[in-house]
């Protein structure tokens, strides 16, 4: 039998965090993707919601339908018996972004942090084939995955207290796109005019945990014409 | 029946329990931001502890009734009025046709109206959800002029008003005890329990943390708390992989001012995490204003649940009470 060594860690009183620590890249978005789905399935007595992330599935719960410790056991038994089988792959989704400038004011600390120019920045974050590798901090909010390890860039020190909607970011090793003016730390590289998330849409994101990803670069023009058709 | 907005204060807004589980899609919770006194609150009028009822932040908050009703208002250092005569918090208090009720001061007061408001369930829940503009009334804070619907009332809630009104009361001879309130303070001590990144806070900053005060600063909203104090420090510096938060998540950024997650938080988030406010201590934290203070001290997940458990069973049996006194039936039982 197969095992998947994990972590199981409190997040406060009433959720917590399933982690694999030895699993890799490659493995563990599958991994994630099947353990939720068995989850959401099984729908043990007590669970709440259930968030996956990059690396991790964190549980809500409530204290007074179940407990940590039960919850423990049911998590080791599900893994026991998991088998991970690879998605189906999918039609990339195209996002046009106006990169630098006004919508992207980071692009020219970005390029200074990599001792580059912007335009190389722009030309690497267009080139890379994304997967979406979870959804979360924001309604629809996309982390890729496939970010030219040459962008990889550090948050800003101090989250900015707001970032308007569709603004691209970098964020650590992730890329992005907000959905909604928000505070933020992620380095702000671009804006696109697509709307990444609709409540009445069914479902209600452009994007799923799975997808892919491609960016092209649009002008301020095409940006505004893009906004005042769509 | 319907509420006019005369004065919508400084940000009121439709508030229930929250949208826990669209969290997968990267939808924020929401909902009160003091689970403790919506839920009260609406226990009081005779509504399911989640029905959808008002949270304003601060005061200067003035609304017409144009039927009768009745409402509760609970939080930390309320005053209010109806028709300019003093009205208690933490009591039902019956409203008449026409009648104004003003909300003069408060910290984060949730009114609840018998009934709940009656605005559309959106994924799930009526919570307003500000920073995607959806839920609750127009996905927005009320302005003047709003007209807010309120649901017809339960049997409980009607029997509440009735009840009133042949004793010619304003407002109950009856509240849930005092040992159901939060104990709100300007200074409070909260508990959490120590998180992941806790353990890689250097001597001095884990020292401070746990014994040093820190200020709610005035940018803080529903999203999060921020505090300013002594700059806490970790030993490493770590880009983490974004995972799960929750609410009294207690966040560190770079800049070593800590935030504490609160309603409308994201769902996950990537800075280290020195731990989380216990549930039953967000109440304090939810109710303090700008330049208010906090201390911290550690708690294990099993105290945190048997405080938790222990809140739950007090109101279970608050609830109980309620229906016995109001419910059908609850004549001949006694």
């Amino acid at each position: 039998m197969i095992v998947w060594p994990h972590t199981i860690t409190p997040l406060g009183d009433r959720a917590l965090t399933i982690d694999f620590p030895e699993v890799d890249a490659a493995t563990i978005r599958d991994l994630l993707r099947m353990l939720d789905a068995r989850v959401g399935a099984d729908a043990p007595t007590g669970v709440t919601a259930r968030v996956p992330a990059i690396r991790t599935l964190t549980l809500h719960y409530e204290p007074t339908h179940t407990s940590y410790v039960a919850l423990q056991s049911y998590i080791s038994a599900t893994l026991a018996g998991l088998t991970v089988v690879p998605g189906a792959p999918r039609d990339p989704v195209v996002i046009p972004v106006c990169y630098g400038g006004e919508f992207g004011p980071d692009l020219t600390d970005v390029a200074a942090a990599h001792d580059t120019s912007p335009a190389d920045i722009v030309e690497a974050h267009t080139a890379g084939h994304y997967t979406v590798a979870m959804l979360g901090f924001l309604p629809g909010f996309p982390y890729l995955d496939g970010l030219d390890a040459a962008l990889h860039t550090p948050r800003r020190a101090t989250p900015r207290t707001s970032v308007p909607a569709g603004s691209v970011g970098i964020g650590g090793a992730s890329t992005g796109v907000y959905p909604f003016a928000s505070p933020g730390g992620w380095q702000i590289i671009g804006r696109t005019p697509v709307a990444l998330f609709a409540p009445e849409r069914t479902p209600p994101t452009l994007l799923q945990a799975g997808d892919q990803v491609r960016f092209v670069a649009v002008t301020d023009y095409e940006l505004r014409r893009y906004a005042a058709t769509s | 029946m319907s509420i006019t907005v005369r004065q919508p204060g400084i940000q009121t807004t439709v508030q229930d329990l929250g949208r826990l589980a669209s969290q997968q899609l990267g939808v924020p919770v929401g909902g009160a931001m003091d689970e403790q006194a919506h839920r009260i609150a609406n226990l009081l009028v005779g509504n399911a502890d989640d029905a959808a009822a008002l949270e304003c932040a601060l005061g200067h908050v003035a609304l017409q009734f144009d039927a009768p009703a009745v409402v509760a208002l609970t939080g930390r250092d309320i005053t209010a009025s109806l028709d300019g005569a003093p009205i208690p918090a933490w009591r039902a208090v019956r409203v008449h046709a026409g009648a104004l009720l003003s909300l003069h001061n408060g910290c984060r007061t949730t009114i609840a109206i018998g009934g709940g408001l009656d605005v559309p369930i959106v994924l799930d829940a009526r919570g307003t959800s500000l920073r995607a503009g959806f839920g609750g009334f127009c996905g927005r804070a009320l302005q003047k002029h709003d007209v807010l619907s309120v649901a017809t009332p339960s049997r409980r809630s009607q029997r509440i008003v009735a009840e009133l009104e042949l004793q010619s009361r304003t407002s109950a001879q009856w509240a849930t005890s005092l040992s159901l309130l939060p104990c709100y303070s300007a200074t409070p001590t909260v508990r959490f329990i120590p998180g992941p990144e806790h353990a890689l806070l250097t001597d001095a900053s884990r020292d401070a943390l746990h014994a040093d005060s820190f200020r709610l600063a005035p940018e803080s909203d529903r999203m999060g708390f921020r505090f300013s104090g002594v700059p806490l420090t970790l030993t490493v510096t770590r880009d983490m992989l974004s995972s799960g938060v929750t609410a009294g998540t207690i966040q560190l950024p770079p800049g070593g001012a800590p935030i504490i997650l609160m309603a409308d938080r994201q769902t996950t988030g990537g800075y280290p995490r020195l731990g989380e406010v216990i549930a039953v201590d967000l109440p304090l934290v939810a109710q303090l204003r700008p330049g208010d203070s906090l201390r911290f001290a550690s708690v294990t997940l099993d105290q945190a649940h048997a405080l938790y458990r222990a809140r739950e069973r007090d109101l279970a049996t608050a609830s109980r009470a309620v229906h016995l006194r109001f419910d059908d039936g609850g004549e001949r039982a006694r």
